[in-house]
Protein backbone atom coordinates (compact mmCIF):
# COMPACT_ATOMS: atom_id res chain seq x y z
CA UNK A 1 0.00 0.00 0.00
CA UNK A 2 1.10 3.27 -0.68
CA UNK A 3 1.26 6.01 1.36
CA UNK A 4 -0.93 9.21 1.61
CA UNK A 5 -0.06 12.23 0.91
CA UNK A 6 -1.12 14.69 3.86
CA UNK A 7 -0.79 17.79 1.93
CA UNK A 8 -4.22 19.57 2.34
CA UNK A 9 -4.95 23.56 2.48
CA UNK A 10 -4.16 25.63 5.43
CA UNK A 11 -8.16 26.01 5.89
CA UNK A 12 -8.40 22.25 5.69
CA UNK A 13 -5.59 21.67 7.88
CA UNK A 14 -7.17 24.11 10.37
CA UNK A 15 -10.88 23.14 9.54
CA UNK A 16 -9.88 19.44 10.18
CA UNK A 17 -7.64 19.50 13.11
CA UNK A 18 -7.78 22.66 15.42
CA UNK A 19 -11.51 22.65 17.34
CA UNK A 20 -12.53 25.11 19.26
CA UNK A 21 -11.34 24.64 23.49
CA UNK A 22 -7.82 22.70 21.88
CA UNK A 23 -4.75 23.20 23.21
CA UNK A 24 -2.59 24.61 21.03
CA UNK A 25 1.38 24.95 21.01
CA UNK A 26 2.53 27.91 18.81
CA UNK A 27 5.66 29.51 18.28
CA UNK A 28 7.59 26.89 19.63
CA UNK A 29 10.76 28.15 17.64
CA UNK A 30 10.84 31.38 19.99
CA UNK A 31 11.26 34.83 17.40
CA UNK A 32 11.71 32.74 14.22
CA UNK A 33 9.31 30.77 12.23
CA UNK A 34 6.31 31.93 14.29
CA UNK A 35 3.05 29.82 12.40
CA UNK A 36 0.82 33.47 11.73
CA UNK A 37 -0.44 31.98 8.63
CA UNK A 38 -1.99 29.17 10.31
CA UNK A 39 -3.07 31.33 13.49
CA UNK A 40 -4.84 33.89 11.06
CA UNK A 41 -7.13 30.71 9.88
CA UNK A 42 -7.94 30.40 12.96
CA UNK A 43 -9.48 33.58 13.92
CA UNK A 44 -11.00 33.56 10.30
CA UNK A 45 -12.91 30.28 11.19
CA UNK A 46 -13.71 31.77 14.40
CA UNK A 47 -12.25 29.23 16.99
CA UNK A 48 -13.04 29.93 21.07
CA UNK A 49 -11.50 28.78 23.83
CA UNK A 50 -8.36 27.98 22.74
CA UNK A 51 -5.40 27.06 25.32
CA UNK A 52 -2.77 28.98 23.67
CA UNK A 53 0.98 26.99 24.62
CA UNK A 54 4.36 28.30 23.62
CA UNK A 55 7.34 29.93 25.79
CA UNK A 56 6.87 32.85 24.01
CA UNK A 57 4.81 34.13 21.00
CA UNK A 58 6.15 37.67 20.03
CA UNK A 59 2.56 39.22 18.41
CA UNK A 60 0.98 36.03 17.67
CA UNK A 61 -0.87 35.13 21.13
CA UNK A 62 -1.54 38.71 21.41
CA UNK A 63 -3.89 38.76 18.04
CA UNK A 64 -5.29 35.38 18.60
CA UNK A 65 -6.73 36.97 22.58
CA UNK A 66 -7.49 40.32 20.74
CA UNK A 67 -9.90 38.39 18.50
CA UNK A 68 -11.97 36.54 20.94
CA UNK A 69 -10.09 33.04 20.34
CA UNK A 70 -8.36 31.94 23.57
CA UNK A 71 -9.75 31.19 26.86
CA UNK A 72 -6.62 30.30 28.66
CA UNK A 73 -2.72 31.33 28.11
CA UNK A 74 0.04 29.01 28.99
CA UNK A 75 3.30 30.72 28.22
CA UNK A 76 6.36 31.77 29.96
CA UNK A 77 6.12 35.30 28.41
CA UNK A 78 3.03 36.93 26.84
CA UNK A 79 4.58 40.33 24.73
CA UNK A 80 6.11 42.27 21.30
CA UNK A 81 9.82 41.51 21.53
CA UNK A 82 11.19 44.45 19.66
CA UNK A 83 8.36 46.47 20.82
CA UNK A 84 7.17 46.02 24.50
CA UNK A 85 3.63 45.14 25.91
CA UNK A 86 1.23 43.60 24.46
CA UNK A 87 -1.72 45.75 24.45
CA UNK A 88 -4.69 42.77 23.21
CA UNK A 89 -3.38 40.79 26.34
CA UNK A 90 -3.18 43.08 28.34
CA UNK A 91 -6.63 44.07 27.57
CA UNK A 92 -7.93 40.66 28.17
CA UNK A 93 -6.17 39.71 31.66
CA UNK A 94 -6.54 43.87 32.73
CA UNK A 95 -10.22 44.11 31.31
CA UNK A 96 -11.79 41.04 30.15
CA UNK A 97 -11.85 42.42 26.77
CA UNK A 98 -12.90 41.08 24.70
CA UNK A 99 -12.94 38.06 26.75
CA UNK A 100 -11.09 37.27 29.70
CA UNK A 101 -8.23 34.86 29.46
CA UNK A 102 -6.62 33.68 32.46
CA UNK A 103 -3.08 32.68 32.41
CA UNK A 104 -0.72 30.02 34.28
CA UNK A 105 2.68 31.66 34.08
CA UNK A 106 6.00 29.56 33.59
CA UNK A 107 9.29 30.33 33.10
CA UNK A 108 10.96 29.33 29.52
CA UNK A 109 12.92 26.68 31.60
CA UNK A 110 9.87 25.30 32.60
CA UNK A 111 7.90 24.99 29.74
CA UNK A 112 10.69 23.17 27.78
CA UNK A 113 10.76 20.81 31.04
CA UNK A 114 6.54 20.74 30.70
CA UNK A 115 6.75 19.66 26.71
CA UNK A 116 10.31 17.63 27.30
CA UNK A 117 8.01 15.70 30.06
CA UNK A 118 4.90 15.15 27.81
CA UNK A 119 7.69 14.20 24.77
CA UNK A 120 9.01 11.41 27.22
CA UNK A 121 5.66 10.28 28.15
CA UNK A 122 7.13 10.71 31.82
CA UNK A 123 4.44 12.59 34.09
CA UNK A 124 6.98 14.98 35.30
CA UNK A 125 10.12 16.21 35.33
CA UNK A 126 12.56 17.77 38.27
CA UNK A 127 14.08 21.26 38.33
CA UNK A 128 15.88 23.59 40.32
CA UNK A 129 14.85 26.54 39.03
CA UNK A 130 11.53 28.87 40.01
CA UNK A 131 12.42 28.20 43.63
CA UNK A 132 11.37 31.37 45.96
CA UNK A 133 9.28 32.49 42.74
CA UNK A 134 6.07 33.39 42.52
CA UNK A 135 6.00 31.32 39.46
CA UNK A 136 5.82 28.50 42.04
CA UNK A 137 3.61 29.64 44.10
CA UNK A 138 0.73 30.38 41.64
CA UNK A 139 0.95 28.23 38.94
CA UNK A 140 -0.39 24.18 39.66
CA UNK A 141 1.83 22.65 37.50
CA UNK A 142 5.11 23.67 39.33
CA UNK A 143 5.13 21.77 42.35
CA UNK A 144 7.69 21.50 45.26
CA UNK A 145 8.66 17.68 46.60
CA UNK A 146 11.29 15.61 47.85
CA UNK A 147 14.03 13.66 46.04
CA UNK A 148 13.67 10.00 46.57
CA UNK A 149 17.17 9.15 45.75
CA UNK A 150 18.95 11.80 47.87
CA UNK A 151 16.59 13.92 49.72
CA UNK A 152 16.76 17.05 48.14
CA UNK A 153 14.37 19.36 47.55
CA UNK A 154 13.32 19.89 43.61
CA UNK A 155 10.43 21.45 41.85
CA UNK A 156 8.43 18.87 39.47
CA UNK A 157 7.30 20.39 35.97
CA UNK A 158 3.81 18.67 35.35
CA UNK A 159 4.27 17.33 31.33
CA UNK A 160 2.11 19.18 29.22
CA UNK A 161 0.80 17.12 26.07
CA UNK A 162 -0.77 20.04 24.19
CA UNK A 163 -3.85 18.68 21.20
CA UNK A 164 -1.92 20.03 18.37
CA UNK A 165 1.34 21.61 17.94
CA UNK A 166 1.59 24.00 14.39
CA UNK A 167 5.57 24.32 13.40
CA UNK A 168 6.72 26.52 10.86
CA UNK A 169 9.41 24.64 9.08
CA UNK A 170 11.73 25.46 5.76
CA UNK A 171 11.46 22.14 4.14
CA UNK A 172 9.29 18.92 4.28
CA UNK A 173 7.99 15.91 2.32
CA UNK A 174 4.19 15.41 1.25
CA UNK A 175 4.32 13.15 4.01
CA UNK A 176 5.18 15.32 6.81
CA UNK A 177 9.09 14.54 7.20
CA UNK A 178 10.43 17.69 7.99
CA UNK A 179 13.76 19.75 8.08
CA UNK A 180 14.94 22.53 10.48
CA UNK A 181 17.30 24.51 10.54
CA UNK A 182 17.89 27.50 12.48
CA UNK A 183 16.29 28.55 15.81
CA UNK A 184 15.07 25.18 17.64
CA UNK A 185 13.59 26.65 20.70
CA UNK A 186 10.99 24.08 22.13
CA UNK A 187 10.02 22.53 18.24
CA UNK A 188 11.64 19.11 18.46
CA UNK A 189 10.29 18.21 22.15
CA UNK A 190 6.96 20.06 21.13
CA UNK A 191 5.82 18.00 18.34
CA UNK A 192 6.48 14.82 20.27
CA UNK A 193 4.24 16.02 23.27
CA UNK A 194 1.59 17.41 21.05
CA UNK A 195 -1.04 14.50 20.30
CA UNK A 196 -1.06 16.17 16.38
CA UNK A 197 1.51 17.61 14.60
CA UNK A 198 0.85 20.33 12.04
CA UNK A 199 3.45 21.49 9.74
CA UNK A 200 3.40 24.31 7.79
CA UNK A 201 6.37 24.55 4.90
CA UNK A 202 7.86 26.89 3.14
CA UNK A 203 8.85 24.47 0.21
CA UNK A 204 7.52 21.12 -0.29
CA UNK A 205 10.59 18.68 -1.50
CA UNK A 206 10.92 15.29 -2.41
CA UNK A 207 11.74 12.80 0.31
CA UNK A 208 14.71 11.61 -1.27
CA UNK A 209 15.52 15.75 -0.61
CA UNK A 210 15.00 14.91 3.37
CA UNK A 211 16.48 11.26 3.66
CA UNK A 212 19.68 13.04 2.42
CA UNK A 213 20.71 14.79 5.37
CA UNK A 214 18.56 13.13 8.08
CA UNK A 215 20.16 14.89 11.07
CA UNK A 216 18.10 17.91 9.79
CA UNK A 217 14.89 15.83 10.16
CA UNK A 218 13.60 17.24 13.59
CA UNK A 219 10.21 15.37 13.01
CA UNK A 220 9.61 12.32 11.47
CA UNK A 221 6.28 12.43 9.57
CA UNK A 222 4.25 9.41 11.16
CA UNK A 223 4.01 12.23 13.93
CA UNK A 224 2.29 14.67 11.43
CA UNK A 225 -1.62 14.88 10.81
CA UNK A 226 -1.19 17.57 7.93
CA UNK A 227 1.45 19.38 5.97
CA UNK A 228 0.33 22.06 4.20
CA UNK A 229 2.44 24.39 1.60
CA UNK A 230 2.60 28.11 3.09
CA UNK A 231 5.29 30.21 1.62
CA UNK A 232 6.19 33.80 3.57
CA UNK A 233 3.54 31.70 6.62
CA UNK A 234 5.85 32.69 8.99
CA UNK A 235 5.81 36.61 8.05
CA UNK A 236 6.40 39.35 10.23
CA UNK A 237 8.67 36.63 11.87
CA UNK A 238 11.88 35.60 9.76
CA UNK A 239 12.43 32.16 8.50
CA UNK A 240 16.36 30.92 8.30
CA UNK A 241 17.63 31.37 4.82
CA UNK A 242 13.90 32.47 3.35
CA UNK A 243 13.29 35.79 4.46
CA UNK A 244 14.14 38.39 7.58
CA UNK A 245 12.22 39.86 9.80
CA UNK A 246 10.03 42.43 9.45
CA UNK A 247 10.79 44.69 12.08
CA UNK A 248 8.59 47.50 10.95
CA UNK A 249 5.88 45.18 10.67
CA UNK A 250 5.94 44.57 14.65
CA UNK A 251 6.58 48.01 15.10
CA UNK A 252 3.30 48.99 13.12
CA UNK A 253 1.70 46.46 15.07
CA UNK A 254 2.55 47.83 18.08
CA UNK A 255 0.86 51.16 17.42
CA UNK A 256 -2.44 49.73 15.82
CA UNK A 257 -3.10 47.72 19.32
CA UNK A 258 -2.69 50.19 21.71
CA UNK A 259 -6.53 51.41 21.45
CA UNK A 260 -9.22 48.17 20.99
CA UNK A 261 -10.79 50.23 17.98
CA UNK A 262 -7.38 50.57 15.70
CA UNK A 263 -7.00 46.70 16.58
CA UNK A 264 -10.47 45.86 15.36
CA UNK A 265 -9.04 48.06 12.10
CA UNK A 266 -6.26 46.07 11.86
CA UNK A 267 -7.88 42.68 12.02
CA UNK A 268 -9.72 43.60 9.52
CA UNK A 269 -7.47 44.85 7.32
CA UNK A 270 -5.00 41.63 7.77
CA UNK A 271 -6.61 39.13 8.69
CA UNK A 272 -10.56 39.25 8.69
CA UNK A 273 -10.42 40.30 4.70
CA UNK A 274 -7.98 38.30 3.65
CA UNK A 275 -9.08 34.93 2.46
CA UNK A 276 -5.72 33.50 2.63
CA UNK A 277 -2.15 34.17 3.25
CA UNK A 278 -1.82 34.62 -0.56
CA UNK A 279 -4.25 37.98 -0.46
CA UNK A 280 -2.13 38.72 2.70
CA UNK A 281 0.99 38.48 0.78
CA UNK A 282 -0.42 40.69 -1.74
CA UNK A 283 -1.98 43.21 0.27
CA UNK A 284 1.83 43.09 2.34
CA UNK A 285 3.35 43.76 -1.48
CA UNK A 286 5.78 41.76 -3.44
CA UNK A 287 8.23 44.78 -3.31
CA UNK A 288 8.58 44.80 0.95
CA UNK A 289 8.37 41.34 0.85
CA UNK A 290 10.91 40.62 -1.58
CA UNK A 291 13.13 43.58 0.34
CA UNK A 292 12.79 40.90 3.04
CA UNK A 293 14.77 38.14 1.39
CA UNK A 294 18.23 36.59 1.46
CA UNK A 295 20.72 39.26 0.23
CA UNK A 296 23.55 36.75 0.83
CA UNK A 297 23.42 32.97 0.96
CA UNK A 298 24.98 31.20 2.95
CA UNK A 299 24.91 27.40 2.38
CA UNK A 300 26.38 24.75 4.85
CA UNK A 301 28.94 22.30 3.74
CA UNK A 302 27.15 18.89 2.39
CA UNK A 303 27.66 16.00 5.13
CA UNK A 304 28.68 12.76 3.55
CA UNK A 305 26.33 10.00 4.42
CA UNK A 306 28.34 7.66 1.98
CA UNK A 307 29.89 4.20 3.13
CA UNK B 1 13.07 59.24 23.44
CA UNK B 2 13.45 61.62 20.44
CA UNK B 3 16.84 61.68 18.67
CA UNK B 4 16.93 65.13 19.65
CA UNK B 5 17.38 63.90 23.78
CA UNK B 6 20.18 61.64 22.44
CA UNK B 7 21.90 64.42 20.82
CA UNK B 8 21.62 66.73 23.62
CA UNK B 9 22.67 63.72 25.88
CA UNK B 10 26.18 63.40 23.78
CA UNK B 11 26.92 66.99 23.43
CA UNK B 12 26.69 66.93 27.06
CA UNK B 13 28.59 63.83 28.15
CA UNK B 14 29.97 62.10 24.74
CA UNK B 15 27.51 59.49 25.62
CA UNK B 16 23.83 58.74 26.23
CA UNK B 17 22.26 56.74 29.75
CA UNK B 18 21.88 53.68 27.77
CA UNK B 19 25.70 53.45 26.15
CA UNK B 20 26.92 53.78 29.86
CA UNK B 21 24.75 51.37 31.00
CA UNK B 22 25.58 49.02 28.48
CA UNK B 23 29.53 49.68 28.63
CA UNK B 24 29.21 49.10 32.40
CA UNK B 25 26.81 45.65 31.65
CA UNK B 26 29.86 44.68 29.11
CA UNK B 27 32.40 44.68 32.16
CA UNK B 28 30.81 42.50 34.06
CA UNK B 29 31.42 39.93 31.53
CA UNK B 30 35.19 38.04 32.45
CA UNK B 31 36.97 36.76 29.31
CA UNK B 32 35.94 33.01 28.74
CA UNK B 33 32.99 33.28 30.54
CA UNK B 34 29.32 31.55 29.60
CA UNK B 35 27.19 33.93 29.54
CA UNK B 36 23.37 33.92 28.97
CA UNK B 37 23.11 37.45 27.21
CA UNK B 38 19.15 37.90 26.95
CA UNK B 39 17.60 40.92 25.26
CA UNK B 40 18.03 44.51 24.52
CA UNK B 41 20.73 45.80 26.62
CA UNK B 42 22.75 43.04 27.74
CA UNK B 43 22.76 41.67 24.07
CA UNK B 44 24.90 45.01 22.96
CA UNK B 45 27.02 44.49 26.10
CA UNK B 46 27.92 41.14 25.22
CA UNK B 47 28.89 42.24 21.62
CA UNK B 48 30.92 45.34 23.00
CA UNK B 49 32.28 43.14 25.38
CA UNK B 50 33.22 40.81 22.99
CA UNK B 51 34.98 43.02 20.42
CA UNK B 52 36.76 45.14 23.32
CA UNK B 53 38.59 43.00 26.46
CA UNK B 54 36.43 39.25 26.70
CA UNK B 55 36.99 38.33 22.63
CA UNK B 56 37.02 34.11 24.34
CA UNK B 57 33.54 34.89 26.10
CA UNK B 58 30.73 32.60 24.74
CA UNK B 59 27.16 33.68 23.82
CA UNK B 60 24.29 31.65 25.09
CA UNK B 61 20.40 32.65 24.24
CA UNK B 62 17.54 30.54 25.38
CA UNK B 63 16.25 29.45 21.60
CA UNK B 64 18.97 27.16 22.04
CA UNK B 65 21.59 28.91 20.23
CA UNK B 66 25.75 29.51 21.74
CA UNK B 67 27.47 32.12 19.80
CA UNK B 68 31.26 32.59 20.13
CA UNK B 69 31.38 35.40 17.86
CA UNK B 70 29.37 38.92 17.70
CA UNK B 71 26.73 39.00 15.35
CA UNK B 72 27.44 40.82 12.55
CA UNK B 73 24.55 43.18 12.39
CA UNK B 74 22.20 44.97 15.13
CA UNK B 75 19.57 42.47 16.58
CA UNK B 76 16.16 43.19 17.59
CA UNK B 77 15.71 39.73 18.88
CA UNK B 78 18.21 37.17 19.69
CA UNK B 79 16.46 34.76 16.94
CA UNK B 80 17.31 37.28 13.99
CA UNK B 81 18.83 35.49 11.58
CA UNK B 82 22.82 37.39 11.69
CA UNK B 83 22.36 35.73 15.22
CA UNK B 84 22.26 32.13 13.97
CA UNK B 85 24.58 32.63 10.91
CA UNK B 86 28.13 31.16 11.92
CA UNK B 87 27.20 30.19 15.27
CA UNK B 88 28.55 27.75 17.72
CA UNK B 89 25.76 25.48 17.56
CA UNK B 90 22.22 26.06 16.85
CA UNK B 91 20.51 23.88 19.52
CA UNK B 92 16.91 23.16 21.49
CA UNK B 93 16.17 25.45 24.73
CA UNK B 94 16.43 22.62 26.99
CA UNK B 95 20.55 22.24 25.42
CA UNK B 96 21.50 25.74 26.76
CA UNK B 97 18.84 25.47 30.01
CA UNK B 98 21.10 22.33 31.07
CA UNK B 99 24.35 24.27 31.09
CA UNK B 100 22.57 26.94 33.06
CA UNK B 101 21.13 24.05 35.53
CA UNK B 102 24.31 22.66 36.03
CA UNK B 103 25.91 25.79 36.96
CA UNK B 104 28.12 25.89 34.29
CA UNK B 105 27.04 29.75 33.23
CA UNK B 106 28.90 32.56 35.53
CA UNK B 107 26.65 35.43 34.04
CA UNK B 108 23.20 35.82 32.95
CA UNK B 109 21.98 38.84 32.26
CA UNK B 110 18.06 40.38 32.93
CA UNK B 111 16.00 43.44 32.80
CA UNK B 112 13.11 43.80 35.31
CA UNK B 113 9.89 46.16 35.85
CA UNK B 114 10.64 46.42 39.27
CA UNK B 115 13.22 44.97 42.03
CA UNK B 116 13.53 45.71 45.74
CA UNK B 117 15.89 46.25 48.22
CA UNK B 118 17.06 42.22 47.92
CA UNK B 119 16.85 41.91 44.35
CA UNK B 120 13.70 40.32 43.80
CA UNK B 121 12.37 41.21 40.19
CA UNK B 122 9.31 41.69 39.24
CA UNK B 123 8.10 41.30 35.06
CA UNK B 124 4.52 39.96 35.50
CA UNK B 125 2.88 42.62 37.79
CA UNK B 126 2.83 46.08 37.38
CA UNK B 127 1.34 48.69 39.16
CA UNK B 128 1.11 51.99 37.56
CA UNK B 129 -1.10 54.65 39.65
CA UNK B 130 -2.99 52.30 41.38
CA UNK B 131 -4.03 50.13 38.72
CA UNK B 132 -2.32 46.47 38.30
CA UNK B 133 -0.84 46.18 34.74
CA UNK B 134 -0.11 42.89 33.35
CA UNK B 135 3.04 42.98 32.14
CA UNK B 136 4.71 40.32 29.93
CA UNK B 137 6.11 37.83 32.32
CA UNK B 138 9.22 35.98 33.15
CA UNK B 139 10.30 34.20 29.69
CA UNK B 140 13.67 32.76 30.73
CA UNK B 141 14.22 35.52 33.55
CA UNK B 142 13.15 32.91 36.98
CA UNK B 143 15.43 30.56 35.59
CA UNK B 144 18.51 32.47 34.80
CA UNK B 145 18.00 34.50 38.27
CA UNK B 146 17.79 31.07 39.60
CA UNK B 147 20.53 29.10 38.20
CA UNK B 148 23.39 31.42 37.10
CA UNK B 149 25.97 31.86 39.26
CA UNK B 150 25.49 35.53 39.13
CA UNK B 151 23.23 37.70 37.95
CA UNK B 152 23.36 41.08 36.61
CA UNK B 153 20.24 43.28 36.02
CA UNK B 154 19.47 46.24 33.95
CA UNK B 155 16.78 48.58 34.27
CA UNK B 156 15.91 52.64 34.48
CA UNK B 157 16.57 54.10 37.96
CA UNK B 158 12.91 55.51 38.56
CA UNK B 159 10.86 55.78 42.19
CA UNK B 160 8.20 53.52 40.84
CA UNK B 161 10.55 50.91 39.99
CA UNK B 162 13.23 50.69 42.55
CA UNK B 163 10.56 49.36 45.60
CA UNK B 164 10.20 48.89 48.75
CA UNK B 165 8.74 45.53 47.87
CA UNK B 166 7.99 44.10 44.77
CA UNK B 167 3.84 42.92 44.30
CA UNK B 168 5.36 39.45 42.81
CA UNK B 169 8.53 37.60 42.59
CA UNK B 170 9.17 36.70 38.57
CA UNK B 171 12.81 36.18 39.42
CA UNK B 172 14.17 35.55 42.80
CA UNK B 173 17.08 37.54 44.17
CA UNK B 174 17.95 37.61 47.92
CA UNK B 175 14.45 37.20 48.89
CA UNK B 176 14.25 38.31 52.75
CA UNK B 177 18.09 38.59 53.22
CA UNK B 178 20.96 36.13 53.71
CA UNK B 179 20.48 32.51 53.88
CA UNK B 180 16.94 32.71 52.47
CA UNK B 181 18.09 31.62 48.86
CA UNK B 182 19.37 28.29 49.99
CA UNK B 183 16.83 27.56 52.42
CA UNK B 184 13.77 28.12 49.35
CA UNK B 185 16.12 25.44 47.59
CA UNK B 186 18.08 27.52 44.90
CA UNK B 187 21.59 26.73 44.21
CA UNK B 188 24.50 27.58 46.74
CA UNK B 189 26.71 29.18 44.02
CA UNK B 190 23.94 31.56 42.72
CA UNK B 191 22.13 34.81 42.85
CA UNK B 192 22.46 38.93 42.52
CA UNK B 193 25.66 40.73 41.95
CA UNK B 194 24.93 43.83 40.43
CA UNK B 195 22.01 46.41 39.47
CA UNK B 196 23.18 48.43 36.40
CA UNK B 197 20.75 51.44 36.17
CA UNK B 198 20.40 54.60 34.40
CA UNK B 199 21.70 56.12 37.51
CA UNK B 200 24.48 54.11 38.96
CA UNK B 201 25.76 50.93 39.93
CA UNK B 202 24.54 48.97 43.24
CA UNK B 203 26.03 45.45 44.39
CA UNK B 204 24.59 43.39 47.55
CA UNK B 205 26.14 43.23 50.94
CA UNK B 206 26.50 39.92 52.94
CA UNK B 207 23.50 40.75 54.11
CA UNK B 208 21.53 40.12 50.98
CA UNK B 209 20.45 43.93 50.82
CA UNK B 210 21.59 45.96 47.79
CA UNK B 211 23.68 49.19 48.46
CA UNK B 212 25.42 51.84 46.38
CA UNK B 213 28.43 51.05 44.99
CA UNK B 214 28.90 53.75 42.30
CA UNK B 215 27.29 56.31 40.59
CA UNK B 216 27.42 57.93 36.98
CA UNK B 217 28.88 60.63 36.13
CA UNK B 218 26.61 63.76 36.78
CA UNK B 219 24.20 61.46 38.15
CA UNK B 220 24.20 62.77 41.97
CA UNK B 221 23.80 60.67 45.06
CA UNK B 222 20.86 62.96 46.60
CA UNK B 223 19.58 62.18 43.23
CA UNK B 224 19.57 58.35 42.85
CA UNK B 225 18.48 58.20 46.70
CA UNK B 226 15.56 60.23 45.43
CA UNK B 227 14.65 57.89 42.88
CA UNK B 228 14.70 54.57 44.85
CA UNK B 229 11.61 53.66 46.97
CA UNK B 230 13.51 52.42 49.90
CA UNK B 231 16.65 54.04 51.73
CA UNK B 232 19.03 53.05 50.09
CA UNK B 233 22.83 52.21 51.96
CA UNK B 234 25.72 54.21 50.38
CA UNK B 235 29.04 52.34 50.23
CA UNK B 236 32.03 54.28 52.51
CA UNK B 237 33.90 53.95 49.84
CA UNK B 238 31.44 55.24 46.91
CA UNK B 239 32.84 55.41 43.44
CA UNK B 240 32.44 56.87 40.04
CA UNK B 241 31.38 54.55 37.30
CA UNK B 242 34.02 55.08 34.56
CA UNK B 243 32.47 56.55 31.16
CA UNK B 244 32.43 54.54 28.61
CA UNK B 245 35.89 54.30 26.24
CA UNK B 246 36.49 55.40 23.19
CA UNK B 247 36.71 51.51 22.31
CA UNK B 248 33.45 50.63 23.57
CA UNK B 249 31.32 53.34 22.16
CA UNK B 250 32.48 52.79 18.96
CA UNK B 251 31.79 48.88 19.32
CA UNK B 252 28.18 49.55 20.26
CA UNK B 253 27.87 52.55 18.14
CA UNK B 254 29.01 50.25 15.21
CA UNK B 255 26.23 47.63 15.88
CA UNK B 256 23.85 50.44 16.99
CA UNK B 257 24.54 53.52 15.07
CA UNK B 258 20.80 54.90 15.29
CA UNK B 259 20.17 54.29 19.22
CA UNK B 260 17.65 52.20 18.85
CA UNK B 261 18.60 50.20 22.29
CA UNK B 262 21.25 52.36 23.32
CA UNK B 263 18.64 55.95 24.08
Amino acid sequence: MSKASKLMTMREAVAQHIPSGAMVLLGAQMEQMIPFAAGHELIRQGRMDLTLVGPISDILFDQLIGAGCASKVMAAWVGNVSAGVAYCFRRAVEEGLPRRVSVTDYSNFTMALALHAGALGVPFLPTYSTFGSDLLKKNDNLREFISPVNEEKLVAVRALRPDVAVLHVQRADEYGNAHIWGSLGVAVDGARAARKVIIVAEEIVAPEVIASDPNRTLVPGFLVAAVVHEPGGAHPSPVQGYYARDHAFFAEYHEQSRKLEDFDEWLERWIRRMADRREYLKQLGAVRFDALGVREHAFSAPADFGY
Amino acid sequence: MTTTNIKAQIAARGYTAGEIMVATAAREIADGELVFVGMRLPMLAFLVAKRTHAPNAVGLYENGLIRETPSPQLLYTMADPPNLRGATQCGQMIDVMALLQQGRVQLGFLGAAEVDRFGNLNSTWGERHGKTQRLPGSGGACDIASLAQRTVVLLAHERTRFRQHVGYITSPGNGQGSGWRTAQGLPIRSGPSALITTLGVLRFGSDGEAFLASVHPGAGVENVLANTGWKLYVADKLEQTPPPTADELAAMRALDPNHFWTK
